[in-house]
């Protein structure tokens, strides 16, 4: 029954953006459950299949498993962190299909199919990101534990305002979307650094924006 | 949290049903405000159902020149929509001052609506609360209060609707739109949405068991100026103590929604209707039946100076 409904989930997961509802007859309830502890301790296993920096997994959580727990517990990327594990910090942002999210407040069965991105994709020692780059020349951090977060949150918001999505402090909402200072300081707001690094941070992110 | 299971559904019925048939079972879309209360295990949900694959993630244009918005639109893609920003501006402009960019892009427009209050005990699990334990008591009313509701409240609960998206709907006028498990549909104004909850404080909403939200309707534009002003502790990424929402007319007249302040947006025709006379008339009007406490009676002549700061705004 397990790998039915995974088949249906994963065949609708494919079909043109999530609007295939009518190619497929039925819910598929994944009621998977390991027989072999019954009663109370029963814990509902569910196959997830997503791509993490480009590489496809394949995997059997709970179905309690966050996103975050995904990456750091069972795919050993510990880039992302915990931070307050309820949307309050921004240190487990990553980006999903592209856009960012707060990484503790998803569920992995949530992403069926869908490409993560983390810090550990977005460039490595030997080739970094040219967000991280800026980060290192700005001191854009102190103790370093939210700054994978920064770094994937600031990659986006650069990408946000180019895309045209507007903020709290546009104030022509039909006009073009700059990247200013102050632009990327409300943007960048949903992550908090305890060491308080945001003026270089800021600087940092202007560079990148430059160019 | 606790165990549950979880499901797909393929049409929008059929998560109403299985939401209905199955004991203790929820709808999950962006999970932002769910997955942190089950976490805490104030919401203990057996059963999920998700409505990200039903086609509910698209903004369209109505025949009379409104638009109708999925379930599962994010709130970043319908702040950014440009039929929101060129007639809705007020809708953009309280979403975007609402959480923060990466919740925004997860956040669904139904799953914003029915966003639980803030209340600090409510979200204590060692402190009292009739939201979350029907009978249990109140340790808000006689505790800090400082951020709760000061009208539309009760002797049971003077918490608030904590969010910003629904009080720009309410100036607009939104309808939200059903399907309940039988398959019917319903359509429910924004305005009679959120209910005063009386002594039934866990009761929050007009739904049904098991009725899904499939859309939100906005009525044609109504021009005007569009304004979404929010104060809160810090400038950026905190909930509102006072919000206003307007849109107001070149001749003075328009209309005034008010959040962080009541169990729902708060908005009366009497207040539109003393818009030309000046802030502190709408504000009398509108909180003429306020029942402050004292740490947040400070929200009357908040609400009335925002107000005013807009309304300065509009003239300048
Ligand atoms: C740190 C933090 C700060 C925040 N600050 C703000 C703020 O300043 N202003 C603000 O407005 N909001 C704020 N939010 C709240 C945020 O806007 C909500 O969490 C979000 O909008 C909920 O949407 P969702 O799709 O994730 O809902 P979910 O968590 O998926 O669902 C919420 C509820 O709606 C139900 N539901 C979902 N979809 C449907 C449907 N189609 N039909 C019927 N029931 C449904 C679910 O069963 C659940 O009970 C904040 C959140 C966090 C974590
Ligand atoms: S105000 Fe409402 S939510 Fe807060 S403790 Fe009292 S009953 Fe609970
Ligand atoms: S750990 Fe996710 S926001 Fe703090
Ligand atoms: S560098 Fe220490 S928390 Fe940001």
């Amino acid at each position: 029954m397990a790998e039915d409904g995974f088949m249906k989930v994963s065949r609708r997961g494919v079909l043109a953006g999530g609007v295939a509802s009518a190619a497929v007859g039925q819910a598929s309830i994944l009621r998977a459950q390991d027989s072999s502890t019954g009663g109370a301790a029963k814990q509902a296993k569910v196959p997830v299949r997503l791509t993490v920096n480009g590489t496809p997994q394949e995997l059997e959580l709970d179905s309690r498993t966050t996103l975050l727990d995904t990456l750091r517990e069972h795919l050993k990327l510990t880039g992302s962190k915990k931070g307050c594990d309820h949307g309050q910090c921004g240190a487990c942002t990553v980006m999903v299909n592209g856009t960012r999210i707060n990484s503790c407040l998803s569920l992995a069965v949530q992403h069926q199919g869908d490409e993560i991105t983390t810090i550990e994709g977005l460039g490595s020692p030997e080739d970094l990101h040219p967000m991280q780059a800026a980060f290192v020349e700005h001191d854009g951090y102190q103790c370093g534990y939210c700054t994978p977060g920064q770094i994937c949150s600031a990659v986006a918001v650069l990408e946000e305002i180019r895309n045209g999505i507007p903020s709290h402090v546009t104030e022509d909402l039909t006009g073009r979307m700059r990247a200013t200072e102050m632009e990327m300081r409300e943007r960048m707001s949903g992550n908090i650094c305890r060491c308080g690094a945001y003026s270089n941070i800021a600087e940092a992110m202007a560079q990148v924006a430059k160019g | 949290m606790r165990s549950f299971t979880y499901e797909r559904a393929a049409s929008p019925a059929e998560a109403a049903r299985a939401v209905a048939t199955t004991q203790g079972a929820k709808f999950i879309a962006g999970g932002t405000n769910l997955i942190d209360l089950m976490k805490l295990e104030i919401e203990t949900p057996t059963h999920l159902v998700d409505v990200q694959d039903l086609g509910l993630d698209r903004v369209e244009e109505t025949e009379e020149g409104g638009l109708r918005i999925g379930t599962f639109v994010s709130n970043t893609a319908l702040s950014a929509h440009p039929r929101v920003r060129e007639d809705y501006a007020v809708l953009t402009r309280a979403i975007q001052a609402g959480a923060s960019g990466q919740l925004r892009n997860k956040a669904s427009t139904g799953g914003n609506l029915l966003q639980r209050t803030r209340c600090a005990y409510f979200y204590d699990t060692n402190m009292p609360c009739n939201k979350r334990k029907p009978g249990d008591g109140c340790a808000a009313i006689d505790g800090f209060s400082r951020q709760l509701g000061v009208i539309g409240t009760s002797d049971s609960c003077i918490a608030t609707y904590p969010g910003d998206m629904a009080v720009a709907m309410r100036a607009l006028d939104a309808v939200v739109e059903t399907v309940k498990p039988d398959g019917t549909a319903r359509a429910i104004p924004v305005a009679d949405f959120h209910r005063l909850w009386g002594d039934t404080p866990h009761i929050e909403t007009a739904l049904e068991p098991g009725e899904m939200i499939t859309h939100v309707r906005l009525p044609t534009p109504l021009g005007g100026q569009h304004f979404y002003h929010k104060v809160r502790d810090r400038r950026s990424y905190a909930y509102a103590l006072v919000s206003v929402a307007a849109v107001i007319q070149s001749d003075g007249t328009g209309r005034v929604a008010f959040g962080g302040v009541a169990p729902k947006p708060w908005r009366s025709e009497a207040a539109d209707a003393q818009l030309p006379n000046g802030a502190a008339a709408v504000v009398r009007t509108a909180f003429a039946d306020a029942r402050p406490t004292e740490q947040n009676a400070f929200k009357i002549p908040l609400a009335e100076r925002t107000l005013a700061g807009i309304l300065a705004e509009m003239r300048s």
